[in-house]
């Protein structure tokens, strides 16, 4: 797993739900009491029963045979135990489990009336009863059959009116009902092994798991829990009651309620904190509200060549209404086009047709490079010049294969600085700074290639958690090509860098999908979950297996 | 950024020793290089068809090395070890020289024909060459690259390769009627007409790509010897009867194209990488060219260019205090053999035919400093003084989203691309009423358009999120964009953006009152009094195919109508596939700054 930390959903809900249950079972005791209270229309609550008999008990006493003494369910005792447990050091519970031999329903059935072979014997006369008569009795398939092999009755088949049950013997012992007599009477260990067996084949007896309390008094034993009070009221404050209180014990395990609130997207959150920093070093922001551009401000005024893959309709979203630009800066337009076609300022140029139609092409911006270009042509036409810095945060399109890290629009960062005698030296200065506000110290430079800055460099840093050199940034000096026949004077040079917002962003929280955090898929609970955005701050350790 | 693929091992026996993958790895990025991928034939295959049909494939280790898009001498095995070793300073850069032959010169004439499909040609002879296997394939694979990267798949240039030994000049380039050119192209065993192997073409998964360049051209461009052979057809296939192996000896170079520029750039890669492997090293025989007007060339033009460049000047661009020796010693790694001239500061470079890639003295600076080392570089701050400003649409829809979220309201980010299903059909409109931006070339339906509302994105993250707790309360501020005619506006595109600020309320009950409650807070935020006086805002009863009717409202603030709000109609919270009540406003806060 990647280091840095994550939108930890699952951790979250697993939290939010965990907090319910304990809200419900031990953060309104009181609650609870009142609840058994009327659940047992007792006049006494047995929570109270149950203290009295332990405050006369001597050591402590068992919830089962309390349940029997009170002669109410179990179940009712165990509640009390639970909702006393819950108040804290009132009493002490220790849950015991013991085995225990128990009627079942038939079993009881013939504790109460006899054994089925008993009944049967009991219903025949002497002067003997038909056998046809007698299988009807309820007993009679079953008793007839041991009645038999227990040699109490006979049956006669010679007799004239088909055959007839006779008693054999004139009285016997029911040793079955006697067996489940003691059971029932809690003395089940006086049967032997073999008699348990046997009527627990014939399903009469049962062994069961009771799970019981053995409950003694706690360190803070009191029969008057009644008087514990939940909450701090106005009239205990008023009336200065509370300082005669108890008060129950506050559970600080459990969580607190979040508050209602509306939240901002965290991309969003971390556009914010970019424009700070521009603000903080002084760059001043450029107006980027324009998504659709024509092809010539976007392409060509930054001396990107006419047949460059960039310009071609799978990299680029063209527009088909309105097709083309209505005005282009015509005076500017001729300076760009004879520098590509024949090259001037210094420049061999690109030697090859220049076509206006080409640069009136309207497209979806691919880059925001093209609103510097218009602020940089902007600038040129004061006199004298003026140094600027300036930066833009906002979407640019693209027309690519969209895959885990790429969608058809983005958003670009952009800083550019206008100055005489820039070096590349100060291009990498401004850029240390730049990403140490960023948090990131570990920066280097590689040669790279843009079609509108010479020299070029990638900015990398090295990423702690990906143990390797990841790319963070691209920047360079802008072209003369680009800048002089927008009008800037010779000796000025403009340096600039651009990176994506989305992807440090990703980086930061360690996030694998883009579409978990741009579009209308984002899941909302990353979005109200999400902390503040400090990118200065060291990121909070990932969970661990049991935090999670 | 191309890819260059080449042998590990063929690669550090060229260079004359051994790296580990770390250390060929920081030579790659000091230069300007990416050692991108370390792999074999066998792990490509086994990755993209399975490791069934990777089972007998090469395990050879293979560097995949990213090359910037600008230096085509560095698109094979040849370049790239030739660029190393001078940066090394192993080799001295090789002079690449362009001689006559002995016998007859080989021409290659152009007919006028050419001048409406593929006016370009240019031509050159690679002598007693000597391939191995390796060698071969790194010549096929170069043309392959070029034909991708500056060609602009073939759409530019294309490069013929034809054994001279099966031809005999003169050769024709011109242009015929497609049923009248009839050849066997390369990897056939039969002749066909242009019309079928066109037809052909269409199913063939390399060639299928080139095929719209001549398509529906009434002449396609077809080059014949003085015999009628045909070399080729391009910018599609070669003929098979001059189609070189591994034991060509004599090889006849053509490319035709439209730029001519390129044609030749490509022609001076093409020979000076793989005359390295002729008999006399570095050394290109000349052809003839004579174009329609009778004009005659001779090339490959294999031109050296000196260029001028003070040493303060480079030193003052990169920022470093290095001698005009030292800066010549750089740039002569930089394969751009350099010396100091005149008053000891002028530094006089010569670019070779191989870095077309220079075309600035900016481009000279560049390789100076990659020389030097980037990372060498003092880094130092800009003496810049500015004061910063936010700009102000920015500064006011900053201020809002802390505001909306203070409200309650949640923050969605969602596309400015749509289709025109989520704008029009889903919202009750015809499309022709939105006034939206059109994408001539979207992929699919999702960017048919700019979005001209807010409001279907954020139906969407609700229906994305209808598991979440009820209220769902969420609001965007961000730019749609409108068809807009004026040239005043100072895009002049045809388009402009709007600021938009859209909330949405969603519940078991409509909650107009509370998205009613929002406009005022948002009113009072801007500090816009309740009242139809000049200055302030009201809401009137309008309509719209959006809303449920008589639940629609139209906002008047500061003496315009800024927006609507009201609750949706029950069609439109069915079409975004929701089930509750929902309730929005949406008001463009342009008029507010």
């Amino acid at each position: 797993m990647e280091p840095g930390w994550r939108w930890e959903l699952s951790a979250v809900h697993h939290l939010r739900l965990r907090r319910h249950t304990q809200d419900d079972d031990t953060l309104s005791p009181a609650l609870r009491l009142d609840t058994f209270k009327m659940a047992m229309h007792s006049p006494v609550p047995v929570a109270e029963l149950l203290l009295r008999r332990l405050e006369a008990s001597d050591g402590g006493l068992d919830s089962a045979e309390l349940a029997a003494e009170l002669g109410m369910e179990h179940q009712a005792v165990v509640g009390a135990v639970k909702s006393l447990q819950a108040l804290g050091e009132v009493i002490e519970a220790e849950l015991r489990s013991t085995k225990r031999w128990e009627l079942t329903a038939e079993g009881e059935e013939i504790a109460r009336e006899g054994s089925h072979e008993a009944r049967v014997f009991r219903s025949i006369p002497p002067e003997g009863l038909a056998q046809s008569e007698l299988m009807r009795l309820p007993s009679g398939k079953v008793g007839f059959s041991k009645a038999m092999s227990n040699k109490w009755i006979r049956v006669d088949k010679s007799a004239a009116d088909g055959p007839r049950v006779f008693r054999v013997v004139d009285s016997m012992e029911d040793e079955v009902q006697r067996r489940l007599q003691l059971v029932q009477g809690g003395q089940a260990e006086k049967l032997g092994e073999k008699e348990r067996s046997e009527l627990r084949k014939r399903k009469l007896l049962a062994e069961v798991t009771l799970k019981t309390y053995w409950v003694s008094k706690g360190s803070a034993f009191s029969t008057s829990i009644s008087k514990q009070e939940t909450e701090l009221s106005p009239e205990m404050i008023s009336s200065g009651s509370w300082r005669d209180r108890p008060f129950k014990p506050y559970n600080f395990l459990a969580h607190g309620v979040l508050p209602d609130s509306g939240h901002l997207h965290p991309l969003l959150k971390v556009r914010s904190q970019f424009r700070q920093i521009f603000l903080e070093m002084g760059f001043t922001e450029m107006p980027t509200d324009n998504f659709i551009e024509s092809s010539f401000w976007n392409f060509d005024a930054l001396f990107q060549p006419q047949q460059h893959p960039a310009r071609d309709q799978h990299d680029t979203f063209f527009l088909r209404d309105p097709a083309e630009a209505l005005q282009l800066p015509m005076d500017y337009v001729q300076r760009v086009k004879r520098t590509h076609s024949q090259g001037g300022y210094g420049s061999q140029g690109y030697k090859y047709t220049w076509k206006l139609d080409e640069a009136r092409k309207n497209l979806l911006r691919t880059h925001t490079t093209s609103a510097s270009a218009r602020a940089l042509y902007r600038l040129a036409q004061k006199k004298p010049f003026t140094p600027v810095k300036y930066f833009s945060i906002d979407r640019v399109f693209r027309n690519e294969t969209l895959d885990a890290t790429h969608l058809a629009e983005f958003h670009q960062i952009e800083g550019v600085v206008a100055d005489h005698g820039l070096t590349l030296g100060h291009l990498m200065g401004i850029l240390r700074e730049f990403f140490t506000k960023l948090g990131i110290t570990q920066l280097r430079f590689k040669p790279a290639y843009n079609p509108y800055t010479e020299p070029s460099m990638e900015v990398f840093s090295y990423h702690q958690g990906l143990k390797k050199w990841v790319e963070v940034g691209n920047s360079g000096v802008f072209r003369p090509e680009m800048l002089l026949p927008m009008g800037l004077p010779e000796n000025v040079s403009v340096i600039a860098w651009g990176l994506s917002l989305e992807r440090p962003t990703m980086i930061k929280y360690g996030i694998n999908n883009i579409r978990d955090l741009v579009g209308h898929k984002v899941n909302l609970q990353m979005v109200y979950d999400s902390p503040l955005c400090r990118l200065d701050a060291e990121p909070r350790p990932p969970p661990t297996q049991e935090a999670a | 950024m191309p890819t260059v693929s080449v042998k590990r091992d063929l690669l550090f026996q060229a260079l004359g020793r051994t790296y580990t993958d770390e250390e060929f790895d920081e030579l790659c990025f000091e230069f300007g290089l990416e050692l991108d991928e370390i792999t074999s034939e066998k792990e490509i295959i086994s990755k993209e068809q399975g490791n069934v049909k990777a089972a007998g494939a090469s395990d050879v280790v293979l560097y995949k090395i990213d090359v910037p898009a600008n230096r085509y001498d560095l698109l094979c095995l040849e370049g790239l070890v030739r660029g190393l070793q001078v940066f090394k300073e192993r080799i001295k850069a090789p002079v690449y020289k362009r001689v006559m032959p002995d016998g007859k010169i080989q021409k290659l004439i152009i007919t006028e024909e050419t001048a409406k499909i593929r006016p370009f040609a240019v031509a050159a002879v690679l002598r007693n060459i000597k391939f191995t296997k390796d060698r071969y394939d790194s010549f096929i694979e170069l043309q392959e690259k070029l034909h991708q990267n500056i060609c602009r798949k073939r759409a530019l240039v294309a490069i013929g390769t034809h054994d001279l030994d099966t031809l005999s000049g003169p050769f024709t380039y011109t242009a015929k009627r497609p049923s009248d050119i009839k050849f066997k192209p390369l990897n056939k065993t039969k002749e066909y007409t242009a019309c079928e192997l066109m037809n052909i073409y269409k199913t063939d998964n390399h060639l299928k790509h080139y095929l719209h360049i001549i398509e529906n051209k009434p002449l396609y461009p077809v080059i014949y010897d003085s015999n009628g052979v045909v070399l080729s057809m391009p910018p599609i296939i070669n003929g098979d009867h001059s189609r070189i192996t591994v034991n060509t000896r004599n090889i006849f170079i053509e490319c035709t194209g439209t730029d001519f520029t390129k044609a030749k750039i490509v022609l001076d890669i093409i020979v000076t990488m793989f005359s390295e492997y002729c008999e006399n090293q570095f050394t290109v025989e000349a052809a003839e060219v004579v174009f329609p007007n009778g004009k005659s060339y001779t090339f490959p033009e294999l031109a050296y260019r000196k260029e001028m460049v003070r040493a303060d000047l480079i030193n003052k661009k990169v920022g470093i205090r290095e001698t005009p020796e030292n800066l010549a010693k750089l740039l002569t790694r930089m394969y751009l053999k350099s010396e100091v001239i005149g008053d000891g500061n002028q530094i006089e470079i010569e670019i070779p035919p191989t870095r077309a890639d220079i075309i600035h003295a900016c481009d000279i600076v560049e390789d100076a400093a990659i020389a030097y080392g980037y990372n060498n570089i003092q880094m130092t701050l800009p003496k810049t003084y500015t004061i910063a400003n936010q700009f102000p649409l920015n500064k006011l829809t900053e201020l809002l989203r802390y505001d909306m979220a203070a409200a309650g309201f949640t923050e969605a980010l969602t596309f400015a691309l749509c289709s025109q299903e989520d704008i029009a059909d889903k919202l009750g409109l015809d499309i022709s009423a939105t006034k939206a931006v059109h994408i001539s070339n979207p992929k699919t339906a999702e960017f048919q358009v700019a979005r001209t509302t807010l409001l279907p994105g954020l139906l969407k993250t609700i229906a994305a999120n209808r598991k979440m707790p009820l209220p769902l309360k969420l609001f965007e501020i961000s730019d749609i964009v409108i068809k807009d005619s004026n040239t005043e506006c100072i895009q002049y595109v045809g388009a402009k953006n709007y600021r938009h600020l859209c909330a949405v309320y969603y519940n078991k009950n409509p909650g107009f009152e509370i998205i009613h409650g929002l406009l005022d807070r948002i009113m009072q935020l801007l500090d816009v009094p309740p009242g139809e006086d000049k200055g302030g805002y009201v809401i009137k009863a309008s309509e719209g195919p959006a809303f449920f009717p008589g639940r629609c409202a139209e906002i008047f603030a500061r003496g315009q109508s800024v927006g609507k709000l009201g609750v949706l109609h029950p069609d439109v919270i069915t079409k975004f596939e929701l089930t509750m009540p929902c309730s929005s406003l949406e008001i463009n806060i342009g008029p507010f700054l």
